[in-house]
C-alpha cells in the first residue's frame, strides 16, 4: 500500500521493484516469536547439562550428539517411528484411494436421490468431532478387537477424513466434463477401466491434498492413539514421548533431544515440500 | 463403491452416535451391568459444579484464543501480503508449527513456562515474567492461550492470505484516487471484502479451540488443581478413568449441542456482515 502512494509522489520510481523494508523488517522481527521455541529446542537438545545450567538461552559451544543416541535409546524413537510409518503411510494411500473412488461414485450420480443423500450424510458427519464420540467408539472398537491395534487406528484415520475429503472430491469432480467419460464408454470401457485410467490422473493436484491432509492427521493425532493403544510396543511418536515423560525426570537435555527426534521426520519433510504442504492445507480448509 | 463407504461411516461413525445416546440415560461405569436411570444424568450434569467449570473454562480460553489467533494471523497477513523481501521463506516460517504435534511442542513449551521465560524475567528483572505462569490457577490459563495462538496462527495466515489475493488491486487504486490513507484503505476496502474469510476463519477456530485437549495434557493436565480442565479432558478422564461412562457420555451430548449452537450463532451473525463485489 505505501508503495503505491510512493509511487504517485515518485511517478519516476513506478518502474523500479519497490521493496516494503518497514513491513519486511516487522514481519521478520514477529517470525522471531514463532522460530524462539524452536532454537530452544535444538540448543537444548545439543548442550550438555552443565552448559545448560550457565545459560538457557545462549547457543552450544560443543555439540554434544551423543544426547540423541541416548533419546534414541530411552524413549525407544526407532520402534515409534515405525509405529507411526505403519500408520501413516497405509492411511495416506488407502485414503486417497478409497474415498476418491467412493467421491466419483456420488459426484457423478447427484441426480439420483439416494447418492445426493450420502452426500449430505457424509459432509454432515463433520459436525460430531472425534471428543463427542470418543467413549462410545473406544468401546465398540474394543468390542471388535481392534483396540490396542494399529489396523483399528488404520481404519478411523481414513474413515474419519472421508467427511472432509467429500467436500474437496466431490466439488473437484463436478468440473471435470462428462463427455471425457462418455468418449471413453463408446471405446468400450468399463467404470473401473474409466475410473483409474481417465479420471484417477485428472484427480491429481487433489489427491496431492488428501495425501497430506491424512499424513498431518495420522501422524499429529495424539487423542485417538491415546484412547486406543495400550502397550508401549505399538505407540506412535506423540504417545510414546507422552509415556515417556516421566523417564526424563530433569534431564532436560535428554528430554530435548527426544522431542527434537520426535518432530524430526515432519520437520525434513515440510523443509523438502514446504510449497505443496502450505497449498494442500490451504485447497482443503477453502472447503470447509 | 459408495455403499461400502457409507456401510464404514455408519459403522465407525454414525452407530457410536447413537450408541452414546443410548449410554447417556443409564448408570453404566463402562464396565459390568447398568441400569436405566433416565433423564438423570443430564439433571445431575447441570447441577455439577466440575462440569460447569470445565464449559466456563473452554469457552473463555476458545473464545479469547480465537479472538487473539485472528487478530495476530490478520495482521500478519498484511504484513505478509505487502511488497517484502523473503515473501516465500517467511510464510513457510510462519506456517511451521502448524504441521508439529501440538503435543510434543506443548511439552518444550511447558519447559518454556517453567525455566526459560523465569530465567529471563530474573535477568531482566521483569516481575511477571519471573514466575512459572502455569503454576498459579489464575494465570495457567494464559500459557495455553500463547501455546494455541503459537501454534495455529500459521494456519489462519495462510487462510487470510488467500483472502487478501481476492481483492482486486483497482479498488485500491481507486482509493488512492480518492485520497484515502492507508487505515482507511484497510478499514473500508480490505476488511469488509475480508468477510467471507473472517467467517471461516472465526469458525474453524473457534470449534478447534472448543475441542482443546492435547494442549493441556502437555501443558497442566488440567492444573493446577482443575482449573485448566477442559471438557474434553473432563469427557476423557470421567469416561476411561473415574468409572462415569454412562455420564460423561449425556455429558458428550450436551458439548455437541454447545458447539453446534456456538457455530449456528457465529455463521448467521458474521454472514450478515459479507459484502457481495
Amino acid at each position: 500500500m505505501i508503495d503505491s502512494i510512493r509511487s504517485k509522489v515518485f511517478p519516476k520510481r513506478k518502474k523500479k521493484k519497490n521493496i516494503n523494508w518497514i513491513a519486511t523488517i516487522l514481519v521478520i522481527l514477529v517470525s522471531l516469536i514463532i522460530l524462539f521455541p524452536l532454537y530452544i529446542t535444538i540448543s537444548i537438545a545439543l548442550k550438555s547439562p552443565q552448559e545448560l545450567a550457565q545459560s538457557v538461552l545462549a547457543p552450544p559451544l560443543r555439540f554434544h550428539w551423543e544426547n540423541f543416541a541416548e533419546a534414541m535409546e530411552v524413549s525407544n524413537f526407532w520402534r515409534s517411528l515405525r509405529n507411526s510409518a505403519l500408520v501413516s503411510i497405509p492411511v495416506i494411500f488407502l485414503t486417497v484411494l478409497s474415498n476418491s473412488m467412493v467421491c466419483y461414485a456420488i459426484a457423478r450420480n447427484m441426480n439420483n436421490r439416494f447418492f445426493k443423500f450420502l452426500y449430505f450424510y457424509f459432509v454432515s458427519a463433520m459436525f460430531v468431532p472425534f471428543p463427542i464420540i470418543m467413549l462410545p467408539l473406544v468401546k465398540q472398537m474394543s468390542g471388535y478387537g481392534l483396540t490396542d491395534n494399529l489396523v483399528g487406528l488404520i481404519i478411523i484415520y481414513i474413515v474419519y477424513s472421508l467427511p472432509l475429503n467429500t467436500l474437496i472430491y466431490v466439488g473437484y469432480i463436478k468440473t471435470i466434463p462428462k463427455s471425457l467419460e462418455e468418449a471413453a464408454i463408446i471405446d468400450g470401457g468399463s467404470i473401473w477401466q474409466i475410473f483409474w485410467s481417465v479420471i484417477f490422473p485428472l484427480l491429481k493436484p487433489i489427491n496431492a491434498t488428501v495425501a497430506i491432509l491424512a499424513g498431518l492427521f495420522s501422524w499429529n493425532s495424539f487423542m485417538l492413539p491415546l484412547v486406543m493403544i495400550a502397550s508401549r510396543k505399538l505407540m506412535t511418536l506423540p504417545l510414546a514421548q507422552y509415556a515417556f515423560q516421566s523417564q526424563y525426570s530433569i534431564d532436560f537435555n535428554l528430554a530435548f533431544a527426544s522431542y527434537l527426534l520426535a518432530l524430526s521426520p515432519m520437520l525434513i519433510f515440510y523443509i523438502i515440500s514446504q510449497k505443496w504442504v502450505i497449498s494442500g492445507v490451504l485447497r482443503g480448509s477453502l472447503k470447509q | 463403491m459408495a455403499i461400502p463407504g457409507f456401510l464404514l461411516l455408519f459403522l465407525f461413525h454414525t452407530f457410536p452416535v447413537i450408541r452414546g445416546a443410548f449410554y447417556s440415560f443409564t448408570n453404566w461405569k463402562g464396565y459390568g451391568s447398568y441400569d436405566f436411570v433416565g433423564l438423570k444424568n443430564y439433571i445431575e450434569l447441570f447441577n455439577d459444579s466440575r462440569v460447569m467449570d470445565s464449559y466456563i473454562f473452554t469457552f473463555k480460553f476458545a473464545v479469547i484464543s480465537t479472538i487473539l489467533v485472528n487478530a495476530f494471523s490478520l495482521v500478519l497477513a498484511v504484513g505478509l501480503n505487502a511488497k517484502i523481501k523473503f515473501k516465500n521463506t517467511l510464510r513457510a516460517v510462519y506456517f511451521t508449527p502448524h504441521i508439529l504435534s501440538i503435543l510434543i511442542v506443548g511439552f518444550i513449551f511447558k519447559h518454556i513456562f517453567t525455566y526459560v521465560l523465569p530465567e529471563i524475567g530474573q535477568t531482566l528483572g521483569i516481575e511477571i515474567l519471573a514466575k512459572n505462569i502455569l503454576g498459579y490457577p489464575d494465570l495457567a490459563w494464559i500459557g495455553i492461550v500463547v501455546l494455541a495462538v503459537w501454534q495455529s496462527s500459521g494456519f489462519h495466515i495462510i487462510l487470510y492470505l488467500a483472502g487478501l489475493q481476492t481483492i482486486p488491486q483497482q479498488l485500491y487504486e481507486a482509493a488512492d484516487i480518492d485520497g484515502a490513507n492507508n487505515w482507511q484503505k484497510f478499514w473500508r476496502v480490505t476488511f469488509p471484502l475480508l468477510a467471507p474469510f473472517f467467517t471461516v476463519n472465526l469458525v474453524v477456530a473457534m470449534r478447534n479451540f472448543m475441542m482443546v485437549f492435547d494442549h493441556i495434557v502437555a501443558l497442566t493436565n488440567g492444573g493446577p488443581g482443575r482449573a485448566t480442565e477442559s471438557i474434553s479432558l473432563l469427557i476423557y478422564r470421567g469416561g476411561f478413568e473415574g468409572g462415569e461412562f454412562g455420564y460423561q457420555t449425556a455429558n458428550s451430548i450436551i458439548y455437541f449441542i454447545f458447539i453446534l449452537i456456538i457455530a449456528v450463532i457465529q455463521v448467521k451473525f458474521l454472514q450478515r456482515r459479507e459484502v457481495q463485489l
